[in-house]
């Protein structure tokens, strides 16, 4: 008996010796040998594309093995809870997924990822990214993450057949129009002027209508430190929201986002502000997509007086302080920030490559006025506050339980008061 | 010191007390040591995962009053328990009754009421969640589209999206769970009085009523406050079935959920921790003077 424990022991230690002896492959830029790559794309299409951006990854670099700790559920409040933790326990993934810009805010004050200014410099990316997306990311001048893909926020989607019955031609181009159509709806037929979901659908909706009544710059302006949200211009604009939001539904509350897209493709309602992973969601085969026509089952347009304006969001990559195998972080990067791996992802998860030089023959539908729109010298960009572009975790929890009161209380003053209040707390 | 160490006398404590110590040593680091940790966090003032612990003299415990989302979430908690817990008692008391009387097939009828505790909040939520939909008649689903059906429309309502009484509604779920196992404790209860009791009373020309009144209730009082205790305590922690039903938001926002929120979404550890110790202490207030009570009563059935 004793013998076999101690051939077992043995069998241990070699095995431990083998493996720390593998970590030997160091180049200078860190340990190579493996990467391991966190992230919440577990979904359908994101799932796909991580596969074929790992493949190509695989094959650059034969000798670092890919780990792939994606974390499913909450689309990605679970992974940002074991992510916490793992930061917390000093032992960060080799490369973990974050929206771009003042979400991760958090990790750069903690010290917890690394600043990426000479990465960029060596690859020639500062070139590559439009120069407004760099700003926006950009936290004292330096650029801590490595956008993979872009979404839209400010889209409107809406029923054509339910327009013609109400007698609206085409999709509304300012607010005041879109506040006349959504009374016209309301008026002329008995469907549902605005599907709108649960609390957090209610965020992006204002922050759709901020930038429709402010426009671009003021909006942009507004996440600024000792930016004004008393202007009169801010009580306009939450007035207007006030106003929008008696056109939504009493269920609100209990329909996800997708419930509220839905709405609109089964001819209940007639618009829906929402991102454009709609655009996925309505066209993709079943079970995943509603497998739906554009054009007569939907249509889409920017929201309302935001057309020109490209509010935008982005899954990005960091490189974590002291990642265990750090020249395989940097080695994934590189495949996350090039025009290959960008290519191979975006097309599958259903968004568009956040560099200017993507290949536009792989992009249709949706997906080339998307593009067009993005590497158009015209476009101006503004930061998704709520999708983590522009408000830190404490600001964006802070606005959100003020849309929250506000949908109890329907009171604008209040709801300004404490938009006033977040940003005065959460001064970046 | 006459009681010097032995080896026959250690044979007799130190089996038992081998045999306990490595849960005293799980229960003092996982519970007693990161309650302590709990406290210490919730005193300090790290707000984010940067600043030094240090110490701010529970300043937090006054500041989390000003957030504005604690004041409702504070309410909601307790009207959700005083919904929850009455509801449960009261229809698991009432069931117990009933197959106290004498059904036919109580024990077949003792298991469905027993049966929705074996699902959890979060697969039951889901289910609440569609059926207690406030559509309005035309797009009505679930509880509403149901009553629309019969022909009592008037019961249909907004159901936990209601201004004020929404939790009230949330409480529903939570009662259909747990009243089967109130019922399985008051059951025992009843079952524990001696049928000899009841007889006397009967005797003595008590009336059915009477003998519950003054006989068989009296002696519930233990079971009662046992089953105060085990809802009310689920009560104030209550957080999967309305992440199920609701998600994150503040028409139902309670302790447990800010607490998640607080250290997850907005990364504000001190907070998150104030809150906790808040519903620790909450729930030390109603599970303390029952301890007290118990220990108590214990005694005095000894002696």
């Amino acid at each position: 008996m004793r013998g076999r424990w101690k051939a077992l022991a043995a069998a241990t230690l070699a095995g431990v010796l083998a493996v720390s002896g593998c970590g030997g492959g160091d180049d200078g830029g860190g340990d190579a040998s493996q990467v391991e790559v966190f992230s919440w794309w577990t979904g359908p299409g994101e799932a796909d594309g991580l596969a074929a951006m790992q493949a190509h990854f695989e094959k650059a670099n034969p000798g670092t093995k890919f780990v792939n700790a994606a974390v499913a559920g909450g689309s990605g409040t679970q992974a940002k809870a074991v992510l916490a933790s793992r930061l917390q326990n000093r032992k960060p993934p080799d490369s973990f997924q974050g929206h771009a810009g003042a979400e991760l805010l958090d990790y750069i004050k903690a010290g917890q990822i690394e600043p990426l200014d000479s990465f960029y410099e060596d690859n020639n990316l500062k070139q590559a990214y439009p120069q407004q997306l760099l700003e926006q990311i950009s936290y004292q001048g330096k650029i801590y993450s490595v956008p993979v893909n872009i979404h839209r926020s400010n889209m409107l989607w809406y029923n054509p057949k339910i327009l013609e019955d109400a007698g609206i031609d085409g999709p509304p181009k300012t607010i005041a129009e879109f506040i006349t159509a959504l009374k016209a709806v309301d008026d002329k037929t008995d469907k549902v002027p605005l599907s709108l979901g649960i609390q957090w659908t209610a965020d992006h909706l204002l922050e759709n209508v901020l930038l429709g009544d402010l426009g671009t710059d003021a909006y942009n302006a507004l996440w600024k430190p000792g930016a004004d949200w008393s202007s009169p211009a801010v009580t306009k604009a939450l007035t207007d929201f006030a106003e929008i939001m008696k056109y939504t539904t009493q269920e609100s509350a209990s329909s996800e986002w997708q419930d509220a897209a839905k709405a609109v493709v089964d001819g209940k309602a007639a618009f829906n502000i929402m991102g454009d992973w709609v655009y996925g969601y309505y066209v993709n085969p079943g079970p995943n997509g509603l497998g739906k026509k554009l054009d007569t089952d939907f249509k889409y347009a920017a929201a309302p007086g935001t057309d020109g304006t490209y509010m935008w969001l982005s899954d990005s990559f960091t490189l974590p302080r002291n990642a265990p195998h750090r020249g395989g972080a940097l080695a994934w990067l590189k495949v996350a920030g090039s025009k290959e791996g960008q290519d191979l992802f975006n097309p599958k998860k259903g968004s568009i490559p956040a560099r200017k030089d993507a290949d536009k023959s792989l992009y249709k539908g949706y997906l080339e006025y998307a593009l067009n729109e993005w590497t158009s010298p015209d476009t101006k960009l503004a930061g998704s506050f709520w999708h983590g572009v522009y408000a830190s975790n404490k600001w964006h929890t802070d606005i959100d339980t003020a849309v929250g009161l506000f949908l109890q209380n329907k009171d604008v003053a209040k709801l300004q008061q404490s938009l006033v209040a977040a940003a005065k707390n959460s001064a970046q | 010191m006459s009681r010097r160490w032995t080896p026959r006398r250690a044979r007799r404590w130190l089996p038992g007390l081998l045999l306990v110590s490595p849960s005293i040593v799980a229960i003092g680091l996982f519970v007693y040591g990161l309650i302590f940790w709990n406290t210490r966090v919730a005193v300090s003032g790290r707000h984010d995962e940067i600043t030094p612990y240090g110490f701010d003299k529970g300043k937090n415990f006054v500041d989390l009053w000003d957030e504005p989302s604690w004041p409702p979430a504070v309410r909601h908690a307790l009207l959700f328990t005083a919904v929850f817990v009455g509801g449960a008692l009261l229809l698991g008391a009432f069931l117990a009754f009933l197959m106290e009387k004498g059904v036919k097939a109580e024990a077949g009828f003792r298991a469905i009421y027993l049966f929705p505790m074996a699902i959890s909040f979060i697969a039951s939520g889901v289910v609440w969640r569609w059926l207690m939909n406030p559509a309005p008649p035309e797009r009505a689903v679930g509880l509403n589209q149901l009553f629309g059906r019969v022909g009592l429309d008037a019961l249909a309502n907004d159901w936990w999206q209601h201004q004020r009484w929404g939790m009230a509604a949330m409480a529903l779920p939570a009662i259909w769970q747990m009243s089967g196992y109130v019922m399985a404790l008051y059951l025992a209860g009843f079952r524990a009085v001696p049928e000899d009791l009841r007889e006397a009373a009967r005797v003595d020309g008590a009336s059915e009523w009477k003998v519950y009144r003054h006989v068989v209730i009296p002696q519930l009082r233990p079971v009662t406050l046992s089953a105060l205790i085990i809802l009310g305590h689920i009560s104030l922690k209550v957080f999967d079935l309305i992440m199920a039903i609701a998600g994150k938001q503040i028409i139902t926002y309670v302790p447990a959920i800010a607490t998640y929120v607080e250290v997850f979404d907005s990364h504000d550890p001190a907070n998150g921790a104030t809150i906790a110790t808040y519903l620790l202490l909450a729930v030390a207030l109603l599970v303390i003077p029952y301890l007290v009570w118990s220990v108590r009563s214990d005694r005095r059935d000894r002696a």
